[in-house]
């Protein structure tokens, strides 16, 4: 049996969560909502996991019921995420790690995402489309990496949309994302944009600046109301993450499972249109809700047990953070070749 | 398709169905770009006029640079199909895959030769891409599926007769070992919807990087020594004084991905 801790806080999500063995124990989190039109900035960001970290470890015991003794290894992130809110949350973990005696383990924090849904889900060897604020790539699993098939050549679809959501003053409670999700249900018109896809890759930067340049004066005219436009600006990015994940890697793979993971992929519209592609094609859609597709910190737990469990922990001096770290930079010991 | 007789389902890829038959009398491929459910209809349609649009656009341009791509017999929109020449011949990635597996059990001399052939192949598709970007035409999604490989009378004929695969093996490979100039095969691109005419080094440093990361993928084992590099010399033998300005932005686009910041 072993008892896994995980802390995230690459961005402005604060995670601690317990795993024993598979078994979510607690997964808490607190988020950081700044002003609608505002984005988080990293020092705020920072400021705020410190002034929260220490309660949300406390609750994270309460809840799983384990005493520190019963941990066998702490894990962190690692990376890639913004700087000082990972130092931040490093600091705490490498902390713990000394006080209590334990192992450490740095983990990656895309590879968290995956191991997350794998363990949800129960999928086997799924093609994953792996979506936030932060990240945009279409993965699958070959000989002991996580490899990227295509991921987006400037900015991330969360991005995209949280950008678009300061454009409309749109709330950042509980997430941009969400807020949009909710206005586009009540959409109607359909508004043409830009649509990007490059062989394997996408591009959102070119539709982010036309809807940037020209939502003011499409709603003034009357053209379209907010609603529109959030359904239109779903319906156009969701299509062009359908269409690589599935022409791409899937029929690259002749995979039939897709994982959705990532704080967009708990987005209903874009299950849904995922869902279609693959009942068409025979495959099977694999999608958990905002607990674990969110950031949060069982991610971090499950990724790090594993790794634990496969011989792996991070030597002290090495319990640093990176700004930059990619998916297929990892060995993946704990699965097969 | 009910309304033509004698087509027959050959594939459906995730974009589109290929029939093939005959129209006119001459052995015709159709490629139907059928309904994406999951897309907005709006969308979905606009979509598929674009792509049929860009691929008869970027076909014709080829023609006209003299790069082999199949004759296009007839456009229909409304059934979203493209009637074109049917060519006979493997992909090459058909081509690479059969031939790694039948080299793979001959030994060391047969590994030599594996790499020379996958050498001249390289240097071919480096020729052919750099011809493609000095008319300034951009395929959008170059990978070795779409990239054809065929002997020099590749014509269909008129019959869909079933040809040998292993014959056609053997036809291909024997022209590419003969000799580094033969003109024995040639090789056809196909799958334009992607496509594109630009004149900027960007976005034919990103075809570039379409091509390397599909076959980086498709063949791990002889695309990063062996074909990509082969095709890099083509491409810059073929493209004179054009091909540092994009050499140097591939390298910038590969970077991109490398070194980008990812928060969260």
């Amino acid at each position: 049996m072993v008892i896994a801790i995980g802390f995230e806080g690459s961005a402005n999500k604060l995670g601690i969560g317990i795993i024993r063995d598979g078994e979510v124990l607690s997964n808490c989190r607190r988020t950081y909502i700044t002003p609608p039109g505002e984005g988080f900035l990293p020092r705020a960001t920072a400021e705020h996991h410190r002034n929260n970290i220490l309660e949300v470890l406390r609750e994270a015991l309460d809840v799983s019921g384990v005493k520190p003794k019963d941990i066998d290894v702490i894990c962190y992130t690692k990376g890639p995420g913004m700087g000082s809110p990972l130092v931040t949350v490093a600091v705490v973990a490498r902390t713990v790690a000394k006080l209590w005696n334990k192992p450490i383990v740095g983990v990656n924090h895309c590879i968290g995402h995956i191991e997350m849904g794998r363990l949800i889900t129960k999928c086997h060897n799924p093609t994953v489309l792996y979506v936030s604020g932060g990240n945009t790539q279409v993965i699958a699993y070959s000989n002991q990496k996580y490899r990227i098939f295509g991921e987006t050549i400037d900015i991330a679809v969360g991005n995209c949309l949280d950008r678009f959501a300061r454009v409309l003053k749109l709330s950042n409670d509980p997430s941009p994302g969400y807020n949009i999700e909710q206005l586009a249900k009540k959409g109607k018109t359909y508004i043409t944009l830009p649509y990007a896809v490059k062989g394997m890759d996408v591009s959102f930067s070119g539709l982010l600046s036309y809807i940037e340049e020209h939502a003011a004066s499409l709603l003034s005219s009357g053209k379209c109301q907010p609603e529109d436009l959030c359904y239109s600006l779903q319906e156009t990015v969701f299509a062009m993450l359908v269409e690589i994940t599935e022409e791409r890697a899937m029929a690259h793979c002749g995979s039939s499972e897709v994982l959705l993971v990532g704080g967009v992929g708990c987005n209903e519209r874009l299950q849904e249109m995922m869902g279609i592609m693959c009942s068409e094609r025979g495959a099977k859609l694999y999608a958990t809700d905002e607990r674990f597709c969110i950031d949060n910190g069982a991610m971090i737990a499950q990724a790090g047990l594993e790794m634990f469990r496969s011989g792996t922990t991070t030597s002290w001096e090495n319990t640093t953070i990176t700004q930059r770290y990619r998916t297929d930079d990892v060995l993946v010991t704990w699965r097969s070749p | 398709m009910e309304n033509f007789e004698g087509f027959e389902k050959v594939r459906q890829g995730a974009e589109a169905r290929i029939y093939v038959g005959k129209y006119l009398g001459k052995l015709t491929l159709v490629k139907e770009r059928f309904e994406k459910k999951y897309r907005h209809p709006d969308l979905d349609a606009s979509l598929t006029k674009d792509r049929i649009k860009a691929e008869i656009r970027a076909i014709m341009r080829c023609k006209i640079a003299g790069i082999p791509t199949p004759a296009i017999y007839l456009v229909d929109l409304e059934r979203r199909s493209i009637f074109m020449e049917y060519i006979k011949g493997l992909t090459v990635k058909e081509y690479v895959e059969k031939s790694e597996a039948e080299f793979s059990e001959i030994r060391v001399d047969g590994r030599g030769n594996l790499n020379n052939m996958l050498h001249q192949l390289g240097l071919r598709i480096g020729h052919i891409v750099a011809r493609m970007h000095c008319s300034n035409i951009i395929h959008g999604d170059l990978t070795s599926s779409n990239i054809l490989i065929c002997p020099g009378n590749c014509d269909g004929g008129s019959e869909l007769e079933e040809f040998g695969i292993d014959e056609l093996m053997v036809t291909i490979r024997d022209s590419l070992c003969r000799s580094p100039s033969n003109q024995d095969y040639k090789l056809v691109i196909i799958d334009f919807g992607l496509g594109k005419t630009d004149s900027s080094a960007e976005d034919k440093g990103v075809d570039l990087y379409v091509l390397e990361r599909a076959l980086l993928s498709t063949h791990p084992k002889v695309a990063p020594k062996t074909l990509f590099p082969a095709i890099m010399k083509g491409y810059t033998d073929k493209c004179g004084k054009s091909a540092p300005e994009v050499i140097a932005k591939l390298d910038e686009i590969r970077m991109r991905g490398r070194k980008r910041t990812m928060v969260g």
